[in-house]
């Protein structure tokens, strides 16, 4: 505080996470020859989205991998997260409603 | 006012260390005996021809704290040494003056507050001290511990406790402007946490500032004392709400209640904080007239300053991961706390919710529920429970939407003139819970997709069978409000169970 009654210094209220760029990951130029992974959120007819594109994938011969998160209300579990990356090269999460 | 104000003489040995915190400058004193004394204090004034004479006869050092040149007639080497900038006497813990203490080998083995003849002579083994002057007289208050100067001493001395990033507020800028501009505000102004304010929050709580509370969504940010500390400032809040805070964002950052989620939904829902135990009234919370509205500190600042911790320290922020269609306005604050059981004549047939789920009536909780708004619901003549119950029921089953079942959970806060109509015809609370689930129970049919022209309902095979409306646990039942009005709320939940938010309660610690 100043003379003035005006405060000068204050502490900073947020989590100071340090300001970093996330990098995405590379993005394949072409899904040829790879698997894709489709998550389904479990919102009302996320399925129903992920089936015509799981039609659409195959149609171009391309492998496809079903995974659901147990509720939408939550960020994946971890194991669900490691599943994915351990079984796909790509993934395509589903939001719908 | 502490600085003038007369305190008994007392003996009080202590064997604590008294240099101080650790990086603070030493005190510089040498062994033997200290007096702390001040010119404005008749006490100190009376007392100068002694320690002039006991500077004669033992290792004396006075240290003064207003007049550099109190008292007069001490002999070379005793002072008086000048603690006008309130350094030594912070460092000494010093309350009372005079106070005269002994140091051996740096540690403090004798403290003597305020003038005593008879103690004096004894601890200082002379004889004659004193001669002439009264018995007795009270000291008063150090300056140290003026309300005017703790603050800055506080902060000179504690400030390298925090560890927060210091924010400096360029010159030009208005402070409050400045907490908009940096994104740390809900929307209306807070409290800048400078060092000295968040210091004293501090002092509202036991736990060490360091200690992490939770790991808070959408960020995943632990999150130590110090920071709920910092926003429990910006929001108002006195440092006696701190522990109930702290146990509001212990509540919230759990698996069961669902933070992030809740955060991260499209629906109306944000955290509301119920307080029960002898703690609401300690702290002057309102749970009568106007329980849920605006205009009590407590009420408003503790709800606000969970919304601010996630806000700020975990990154919730609406158009981020705060997607809420509309939202509503208790997402600036939502905290009240139930009608005291004393006020209550609470017997065992009417348990206040945390008491339901096993914690004793003196104990201090939270319990916290995703609430979206509060709708009001009005029966002024129902004298009958089934009666009443009926009517709220109808209320109930259109949570959400009348044609879905099992999705959301309620709250309902019964009003004392509606609860007198339950607990004077004998109903327990168990009863209305019980009554209340079987009148929400949605028939076949009534659920089915298309009927009623309303597309909205229950998927196929779950509408061909009775539903009820919630879920086991998903209907609770408080009391709280002004004694006039046949008027309750009903608040609507979030998605349901452990597939949203369950309600958490939690112990309020110190």
């Amino acid at each position: 505080m100043t003379g003035d009654g005006v405060a000068r210094v204050v502490l900073d209220p947020t989590g100071e996470l340090s300001p970093q760029a996330v990098e995405l990951s590379e993005r394949p130029a072409s899904l040829d020859g790879l698997t894709v992974g489709l998550l389904d959120i479990t919102k009302a007819r996320g399925d129903v989205f992920l089936d015509q594109l799981d039609l659409r994938l195959r149609e171009r011969g391309l492998e496809t991998r079903r995974y659901a998160k147990p509720t939408f209300t939550k960020p994946a579990p971890v194991d669900l997260r490691q599943e994915i990356a351990e079984q796909c090269h790509v993934v395509i999460e589903a939001l719908a409603d | 006012m502490v600085s003038d104000a007369p305190t008994a003489p007392t003996t009080a040995p202590t064997t604590g260390p008294t240099t101080g915190p650790a990086g603070a400058p030493p005190l510089g004193l040498p062994d033997g005996w200290v007096a702390v004394v001040k010119r404005d204090c008749p006490t100190c004034v009376t007392v100068a021809p002694a320690l002039a004479e006991l500077a004669e006869q033992v290792a004396l050092t006075v240290l003064t704290q207003d007049d550099p040149g109190f008292p007069e007639g001490l002999p070379p080497g005793a002072g008086p040494v000048d603690d006008t900038s309130l350094d030594r006497s912070w460092l000494l813990d010093i309350e009372t003056v005079p106070t005269l203490l002994h140091r051996d080998g740096g540690t403090e083995d004798e403290r003597l507050v305020g003038w005593d003849r008879a103690e004096w002579r004894r601890a200082t083994g002379v004889a004659d001290l004193g001669e002439g002057l009264p018995e007795y007289r009270p000291g008063c208050g150090s300056l140290s511990v003026d309300p005017a100067r703790t603050d800055e001493l506080r902060v000179r001395f504690e400030g390298g406790r925090l560890r927060s990033r210091r924010v400096d507020i360029a010159a030009l800028e208005d402070e409050f402007e400045a907490a908009f501009d940096r994104g740390w505000t809900d929307g209306l102004p807070v409290v800048p946490p400078t060092e000295a304010r968040v210091l004293r929050m501090l002092e509202g709580t036991t736990r060490d500032p360091h200690e992490v509370v939770a790991v808070v969504p959408p960020d995943l940010v632990e999150c130590t004392v110090e920071k709920v500390a910092v926003n429990a400032v910006m929001a108002g809040c006195r440092p006696e709400y701190l522990p109930v805070v702290l146990a509001a964002v212990e509540a919230a950052c759990t698996d069961e209640f669902n933070m992030h989620g809740l955060l991260a939904t499209t629906w109306f829902s944000g955290p509301m904080v119920v307080v029960n135990g002898p703690i609401a009234r300690r702290i002057g919370m309102n749970w009568g007239m106007n329980a849920m509205g605006q205009g009590n500190r407590a009420n408003a600042t503790i709800g606000r300053a969970l919304q601010l911790v996630v806000r700020n320290v975990g990154g919730g922020r609406p158009g981020g991961v705060d997607r809420a269609t509309l939202g509503n306005p208790g997402k600036y604050t939502f905290c009240w706390t139930e009608t005291p059981p004393s006020e209550l004549d609470e017997g065992p047939d009417w348990p206040s919710q945390a008491v339901e789920h096993g914690f004793g009536p003196d104990d201090d909780t939270v319990t916290l529920f995703a609430a979206d708004g509060v709708r009001g619901f009005a029966d002024q003549l129902s004298r009958e429970p089934e009666s009443l119950a009926r009517g709220l029921a109808e209320i109930l089953r259109t949570i959400a939407h009348p044609k879905l079942a099992l999705a959301f959970d309620a709250a309902v806060v019964l009003s004392p003139e509606h609860l007198r109509v339950f607990r004077g015809a004998g109903w327990s609370k168990a009863r209305l819970r019980e009554r209340l689930a079987e009148l929400t129970l949605l028939p076949p049919g009534a659920t089915t997709r298309g009927a009623h022209g309303i597309a909205e309902g229950m998927p196929d095979g779950f509408d061909a069978v009775e539903l009820p409306k919630f879920r086991d646990g998903g209907l609770l039942l408080f009391t709280a409000g002004g004694g006039a009005g046949l008027f309750s709320a009903v608040i609507g939940g979030w998605a349901s169970g452990s597939m949203g938010s369950q309600p958490v309660t939690r112990r309020i610690g110190s």
